[in-house]
């Protein structure tokens, strides 16, 4: 059996241990009166920065209506086949709204290509990350639960427009 | 034969070609907007310049006679800049409409803008604005703003449908379409415009905003609305028909189709009064049983009667399969009394495309069989029969007698036993013993004959409780590729419905007569052994454009 040589021989003091283990726990100690950056959660809740993709959101204008067009684009780019469109008339200037919009968070993968997508600014990646369900019909979200005021998602739109 | 020389390829034309359609029937696309096979030449977009050596300018190759020697280039330097000049000029005025135009996917603006254009534009000027959302009539929705003045619709008016109902007004770039003063667009085969337009200006008020193109499959198969039989696609999502489109066949409707087959031959196919699973008439009311049971009661009723005491009546609407195995059930009890429901409105018929038979298959129905034997009886005679009480069981596929003969509704009611094979609940149905469920035209495979004799195949659009998309060799949108049973868009509703022919193969298995069949292409073979008509055919044969069979085409001169 062939014996494996050491690259380097211990020193004594090395050898002993002792030192190494003192100094060791002061680095830990050092640590414990270092501020923190682990949370409570979920009794405190982590504000993720304007670049985080959490669940993507529909974007709900001043007037209170969407400003999706239901062109489908996302729908069509979406790698994980999450979202349906239903497009419908309307008498709107852009004469086409979803009828339906429903996004299935179990098929999500927040890559954020809806958003990157589409023409009217319409679908953008929120700050919400807490996505669980007991069953499968509910992970399935429809405009009752995408639609966002957009005061809610300014800085993320800022943060898009400053990358155009 | 003559030549020219296409992009170095030497190809042959006939004499008075012109330069594109020479290219198109040797497989060379030129890009063209206003230029259809079918309509006149109009020379107006442009975009079909090509460089022909020897000439002093570059010229339109849909107009240009082809000419014996003539060397065309359609990809050279000079070819490409005047295109993509073109293509900038024709989307300076067009809106960036794409996301909310019903057109995008199929269309050729869009299409040649990536293809023939660098995609830049040097217009920082305001667009024109026209019109949006003008209906031209019953069907069309029309759009100012996206139209680039190629006339095709104009001249799709003139021309085939022969009602001029469309016009240019104005000039310059305020041009646009209006109908002529208190006229509409509403010929019998107005929509044929949306098809043809090259952009998304005039759009099916019928299907506007349904589907974007790419979600669903395109299926082809034979329209049912008349004994024409215009071959068509079904565009289908979630296992639901959305739109029909024609699709080319020179020998029965070229390019075209009527509005009424466009609109009103495919809804019935998903509405609510489907009839989903095999019926009984227990206790007075109809209640819903399984597959055997059905046949079990059906067969055990069936033996009640004598030969005499039985009618059968095929379909029109039904394939030649369907009624070629209802003809043998027919002769498996020794019974004569076999004719089918002809469905003529005269006024339905022009000398387009409509045809006065409103049935897709009457000419293959008596084909195969369907009509009364020696002794046996007709239609007449049935119903003389079935009012004497001399005829005291009826088995009637695919047709509601009912709504034909509205008289018969007292005595079919007093009848021993009424089976019908139908798609949907109707007036025959009401008094009905055993429905059975059939497929519709969308669900099966199977052949029809149109009025010229000629044989095309249905083919499966939508599944049903025992079809698979993928392994019945349906067309696969990609929703339907990657769908899994817990995606919304895959839970289209299935009929449990089936073919008449297997129907009657399982019912007569049941009576022990031998009419063993497993698919329709079964039938057909032996159709096309044992009827000289039909000889020498099969599916292959027959493909997606049909073929003659030795049955006299039906002719009629609408003007007589
Ligand atoms: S984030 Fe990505 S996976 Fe999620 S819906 Fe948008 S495109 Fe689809
Ligand atoms: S891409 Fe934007 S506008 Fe189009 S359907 Fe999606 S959210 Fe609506
Ligand atoms: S409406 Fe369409 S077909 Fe008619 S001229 Fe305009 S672009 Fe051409
Ligand atoms: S002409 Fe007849 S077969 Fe053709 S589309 Fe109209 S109804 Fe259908
Ligand atoms: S296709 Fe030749 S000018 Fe339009």
């Amino acid at each position: 059996m062939a014996v494996k040589k050491r690259e380097k021989d211990l020193t004594f003091l090395e050898k002993i241990y002792i030192v190494e283990i003192v100094k060791g726990l002061s680095l830990t100690l050092k640590n414990m009166f270092k501020p923190k950056f682990t949370m409570k959660y979920p009794e405190e809740k982590f504000i993720p920065p304007a670049s985080y993709r959490g669940r993507p959101v529909l974007v709900m204008d001043e007037n209170g209506e969407e400003r999706c067009v239901a062109c489908g684009l996302c729908s069509r780019v979406c790698p994980a086949l999450a979202i349906e469109v239903q497009a419908g008339e309307t008498s709107r200037e852009k004469e086409r709204y979803p009828e339906r919009f429903e996004i299935n968070m179990l098929r999500c993968i927040f890559c954020g290509l809806c958003e990157e997508v589409c023409p009217e600014e319409a679908i953008v990646m929120s700050k919400d990350y807490e996505l669980a369900f007991d069953r499968r019909a509910d992970a399935i979200y429809g405009k009752d639960k995408l639609l966002v005021p957009i005061n809610q998602l300014k800085d993320r739109i800022e943060f898009l427009r400053s990358y155009k | 034969m003559p030549k020219i020389v296409i992009d170095g390829k030497e190809i042959e034309f006939k004499q008075g070609q012109t330069i594109i359609q020479a290219a198109k029937d040797n497989g060379i696309n030129i890009p063209h907007f206003c230029w259809h096979e079918s309509l006149s030449v109009s020379g107006n977009c442009r975009v079909c310049l090509v460089e022909v050596e020897k000439m002093p300018k570059l010229v339109i190759a849909c107009s240009t006679t082809a000419a014996d020697g003539m060397v065309v280039h359609t990809a050279s330097e000079k070819t490409l800049s005047a295109r993509n000049a073109v293509m900038e000029f024709l989307l300076i005025n067009h809106p960036l409409d794409c996301p909310i135009c019903d057109e995008a996917g199929e269309c050729k603006l869009q299409d040649y803008a990536y293809s023939h254009s660098v995609g830049e534009s040097r217009f920082v000027e305001e667009k024109t604005h026209k019109d949006k959302r003008v209906p031209l009539g019953p069907y069309v929705m029309f759009d100012g703003d996206r139209c680039i003045s190629c006339s095709r619709c104009i001249r799709f008016c003139d021309e085939i449908a022969k009602d001029p109902e469309l016009t240019f007004v104005k000039r310059g770039d305020r041009v646009t379409i209006v109908t002529f003063p208190g006229e509409e667009l509403d010929n019998p085969y107005s929509l044929n415009v949306t098809d043809i337009c090259p952009v998304g200006a005039l759009t099916n008020r019928d299907f506007r905003f349904k589907a974007r193109v790419w979600d669903m499959s395109a299926n082809k198969t034979i329209c049912h609305g008349c004994s024409r039989g215009c071959n068509i696609e079904l565009w289908v999502r979630n296992n639901e028909i959305l739109r029909i489109t024609p699709r080319q066949n020179d020998a029965v409707n070229n390019f075209w189709m009527c509005d009424h087959g466009r609109i009103n031959t495919f809804k019935f196919v998903n509405a609510e009064d489907r009839v989903d699973g095999p019926q009984i008439r227990k206790e007075g009311s109809l209640s819903k049983v399984e597959w055997e049971e059905a046949y079990n009661f059906a067969a055990a009723e069936l033996k009640k009667f004598s030969k005499n005491e039985i009618a059968f009546i095929g379909s029109p609407y039904a394939t030649l399969e369907d009624n070629y195995v209802l003809a043998k059930f027919t002769a498996s009890f020794g019974s004569k009394n076999i004719d089918f429901i002809r469905h003529i409105d005269s006024s339905f018929e022009d000398d387009i495309l409509r045809k006065e038979d409103l049935t897709p298959n009457s000419l293959g129905a008596e084909a195969v069989g369907v009509k009364p034997g020696k002794d046996g009886l007709n239609l007449e005679g049935v119903i003389k029969g079935i009012k004497e009480k001399k005829i005291k069981a009826l088995y009637l596929i695919e047709d509601d007698i009912v709504s034909a003969f509205p008289e018969l509704e007292e005595y079919l009611a007093k009848l021993d036993l009424l089976i019908v094979h139908a798609t949907n609940f109707n007036k025959t149905t009401a008094l009905a013993d055993i429905i059975f469920p059939a497929a519709a035209y969308a669900e099966k495979n199977g052949t029809v004959v149109n009025f010229q004799g000629r044989v095309q195949r249905l083919k499966p659009a939508i599944s049903t409780v025992e079809t698979d998309r993928a392994l019945d060799g349906m067309s696969m949108s990609r929703l339907d590729k990657f769908g899994t049973k817990y995606d919304r868009w895959a839970q289209g509703h299935k009929y449990d419905s089936k073919s008449t022919w297997k129907i009657i193969s399982a019912l007569s298995n049941v009576l022990g007569n031998k009419i063993k069949f497993n698919m329709a292409e079964e039938v057909f073979d032996e159709i096309s052994k044992t009827i000289t008509a039909f000889s020498g055919l099969d599916y292959d044969v027959i493909g997606e454009l049909g073929a003659q069979s030795k049955l006299q085409a039906i002719e009629k001169n609408v003007n007589a």
